[in-house]
């Protein structure tokens, strides 16, 4: 194999190690860190399938964003459904063995990545023109987005460009990396400039603000369901306090008589 | 009161473009030594209070998964940007909700991740030092917990909980705000945030039942730790000499009157209020409940009301039963010793609104609505209640009850536009511990867009009363109405209105 090669190979598992040790971390600590009070949000569900209709729609459909501005959950939205469709249609690279009939179909899924670069250009835009927007974002704000949208352009350039890389190698080395039966990446520039920034994605995803995937599941306000009343809500260390609470209105005799 | 020179509120309420430091100064009055040590807090600000406040921060997210999580998962959509009234009415872009949590974040990032400690520029992470640490106490302090942010975010980031957290940290290392530790001091002395003592108590609510009784000519009984009453009745303090708070509390009385349910109120727990949840602490906030447990398990009650205050009933219905046990459901002997006193036949703790409704569905109460005919009535949902709380049980219960109870009492009711009520509502601009007159300034500018709501209607509805079921909001639109050129007499209760239609039967009651 030649040095290059053998570079992406190692730089994709070292990303996904990355990703799956620092993903299982911040998940363990949102797991271990308590939540102590009841704080759901408006419109607060008052029951277990209130809380996974709220998920459905927060997620499927961004509702609270569709609620708070337009043309950002246009352009998110589009951007979001684009990606899930681009993962679909990249599959059979990556498919082990024998591909079924049914990811071939995907093959017409290439057309989203107009629907992913309009989002991200949108996006991106919001953040240059809209001076409340421009005053949030710092220099990786950009850069998340000016980095997908490269990669989203080397991607369609291959596809619609007369750049198409030999797919019989594409196929062998993304797979080879999925059954670990290594091979030899296409030596296409394009083609490694596609792949190395989405490598360098799957790293920093556990120490970047991608951390908004596994977020919003563990979000309090979102996954808690509204019956304080009706279930006492306790957490350890504050049922910890009210064992060795050094607060002990109940005999302390502090009123006037 | 009068004001010669009223803001003029333009016809479309616009989202202002940004300007700097518009806002920029030294936040509220700071709380003396005193009253900071009276909390528990250093006295004065201690000298490695950076370290402190790291420490403290790291604490705070380990205790708190709201916090944890709303400082990773933020990906500065701007979907917030233009939802705090404080932003709108004032245009300081620190007053956008994230930029807002991002005084927070920003030393999150730098102390406690990755890309923050080797990446600080890239990732806006900044270091915790004297200017941030003013910008913290001015800015946290430009906050009302209204939550209106946290609803219209994709992931639910609820700032409140990003100002508790940085108000709390502001407190352990000795830079308390001067206005709710004050108040806090009061309560766990007295037991009220007026500091009222029990004789002063007794004796307004006597001079309430002459009042009531000349206007009437029925005696209507404000009862005061009577032991074995039915319902022991919360009420945020200024119920007891707040025009226009003190008419509610007279409804209330009327209410519980036709009712025939034998009430009192209590002199040890004669807060509501709560503004433990204001500071972010768990302990002074679980201090000011326990009074109320105290007070319910002393006078032997079967159930406990809360009267009109909105961040009091967030208190009592999401946090009581964890903090105190008052509620149900509890399976721990310490909840259960409260529990079992309590009549599991009525939700614990209950909304005034709530009682009142059910007498009203039951028709148990009558009304001659003629007497509010002079009124158009319009209702302002306080934040508290309308994103924090319910009402009845039922989705939406927050937002349809106080309604219902209005309409049942008054004949003209209408609604200001949409955008503004029910889960957008929007701060009266005085709330989560800026009732005060130091912050004036930021609280007539965050009232803008309530006002300009509140302008629209009376235009196109000729609305002259605006009701309330708030302590904090019917003392702040008081204030701040005449800045807008409004009556500062057309806020009211809820329970004004009621009290105001109500038909007293005689009392069965013959001592006079």
């Amino acid at each position: 194999m030649s040095l290059i090669s053998i570079f992406f190979t190692f730089f994709f598992y070292i990303s996904v190690l990355i990703f799956i040790i620092g993903v299982s971390y911040k998940l363990v600590q949102y797991w271990n860190t308590p939540a102590p009070l009841k704080i759901p949000i408006t419109p607060a569900s008052l029951n277990t399938s209130g809380v996974i209709l709220r998920y459905f729609r927060e997620i499927f459909l961004f509702s609270s964003l569709y609620k708070s501005n337009k043309w950002t959950w246009l352009f998110g939205w589009c951007f979001h459904l684009a990606l899930v469709l681009l993962f679909f249609r990249h599959l059979p690279y990556f498919w082990p063995g024998e591909v079924p009939l049914i990811l071939y179909k995907t093959e017409v899924l290439k057309y989203s990545s107009y629907l992913l670069f309009f989002g991200l250009v949108g996006l991106l835009s919001r953040r240059f023109f809209v001076d409340r927007v421009k005053y949030i974002s710092s220099p990786s704000d950009y850069l998340m987005l000016l980095v997908l949208i490269f990669i989203t352009s080397t991607g369609m350039l291959m596809t619609f460009g007369n750049n198409h890389p030999n797919m019989l190698l594409v196929t062998n080395f993304a797979s080879g990396l999925i059954t670990f039966n290594w091979s030899e990446l296409p030596k296409e520039m394009i083609f490694m400039a596609h792949i190395f920034p989405v490598f360098c994605l799957i790293a920093i995803f556990p120490i970047s603000k991608l951390l908004h995937a596994p977020g919003i599941f563990f979000s309090p306000t979102f996954n808690q369901v509204d019956n304080a009343r009706k279930k006492r809500h306790v957490s350890d260390w504050a049922l910890n306090k009210q064992e060795g609470s050094k607060i002990d209105i109940e005999n302390n005799n502090d009123k006037k008589e | 009161m009068t004001n010669d020179n009223p803001i003029k509120l333009p016809t479309y309420l616009e989202v202002p473009a940004i300007k700097k430091d518009a806002m920029a100064g030294n936040g509220p009055f700071k709380a003396s030594e005193e009253v900071q040590q009276g909390l528990g807090f250093p006295g004065e600000k201690v000298d490695n209070w950076q370290q402190v406040a790291i420490d403290k921060m790291a604490e705070t997210k380990s205790k708190y998964r709201s916090v944890q999580v709303f400082l990773d998962a933020c990906v500065k959509c701007g979907a917030c940007t233009d939802k705090c009234h404080y932003y709108l009415g004032t245009a300081d872009p620190k007053n956008m909700p994230v930029a807002r949590q991002d005084l927070f974040r920003s030393v999150y990032r730098r102390h406690f991740t990755f890309a923050g400690k080797y990446f600080p520029i890239l990732v806006g992470a900044k270091d915790l030092d004297e200017n941030m640490l003013d910008d913290w106490y001015n800015y946290f302090h430009q906050c009302s917990q209204c939550r209106r942010c946290a609803v219209y975010c994709p992931y639910g980031i609820d700032t409140a909980e990003i100002s508790m957290a940085a108000r709390e940290v502001m407190n352990v290392i000795g830079a308390g705000q001067k206005y709710p530790n004050q108040i806090l001091g009061k309560v766990n002395k007295i037991g009220n945030n007026l500091g009222m003592p029990e004789p002063a108590l007794r004796d307004t609510l006597e001079d309430l039942e002459d009042e009531i009784k000349d206007d009437t000519g029925v005696n209507v009984k404000l009862p005061l730790d009577v032991k074995d009453a039915e319902v022991l009745m919360v009420t945020p303090s200024a119920d007891f000499f707040a025009e226009p708070h003190i008419d509610g509390l007279i409804g209330y009385a009327k209410v519980f009157h036709e009712s025939g349910v034998s009430w009192t109120l209590s002199s040890y727990a004669s807060e509501a209020a709560n503004f433990g949840m204001f500071i972010g602490n768990y302990d002074v906030m679980r201090q000011g409940a326990l009074r109320i447990r105290k007070a319910a398990i002393d006078l032997n009650v079967r159930r406990v009301i809360v009267g009109e205050c909105g961040h009091a009933w967030r208190v009592a219905y999401s946090f009581w039963n964890t903090l105190t046990g008052i509620g149900s459901g509890g399976s721990d002997d310490y909840s259960l010793r409260l529990q079992r006193q309590l009549d599991s036949n009525y939700p614990q703790p209950q909304h005034m609104i709530e009682f009142t409704y059910d007498l009203i569905q039951k028709n148990k109460l009558s009304f001659d609505k003629s007497k509010n005919d002079h009124r158009v009535v319009t209702f302002h949902d306080s934040c508290n209640v309308a994103r924090g709380s319910n009402m009845g049980d039922i989705k939406n219960g927050q937002f349809i009850l106080p309604r219902e109870v209005i309409k049942a009492a008054c004949n003209h009711f209408v609604e200001m536009p949409k955008n503004t009520i029910k889960s957008s509502t929007f701060c009266c601009g005085g709330g989560g511990g800026l009732l005060t007159d130091d912050l004036i300034e930021l609280r007539v500018k965050g009232a803008k867009p309530r006002m300009h709501a509140l302008k629209k209607t009376e235009q196109e509805n000729g609305v002259n009363t605006l009701a309330a079921i708030c302590a904090i909001c019917k003392s702040q639109f008081s204030k701040v109405l005449p800045n807008y050129d409004f009556d500062p007499y057309m806020i009211v209760s809820v329970h004004q209105l009621v009290s105001e239609a109500i038909v007293l039967s005689e009392s069965s009651d013959t001592e006079v």
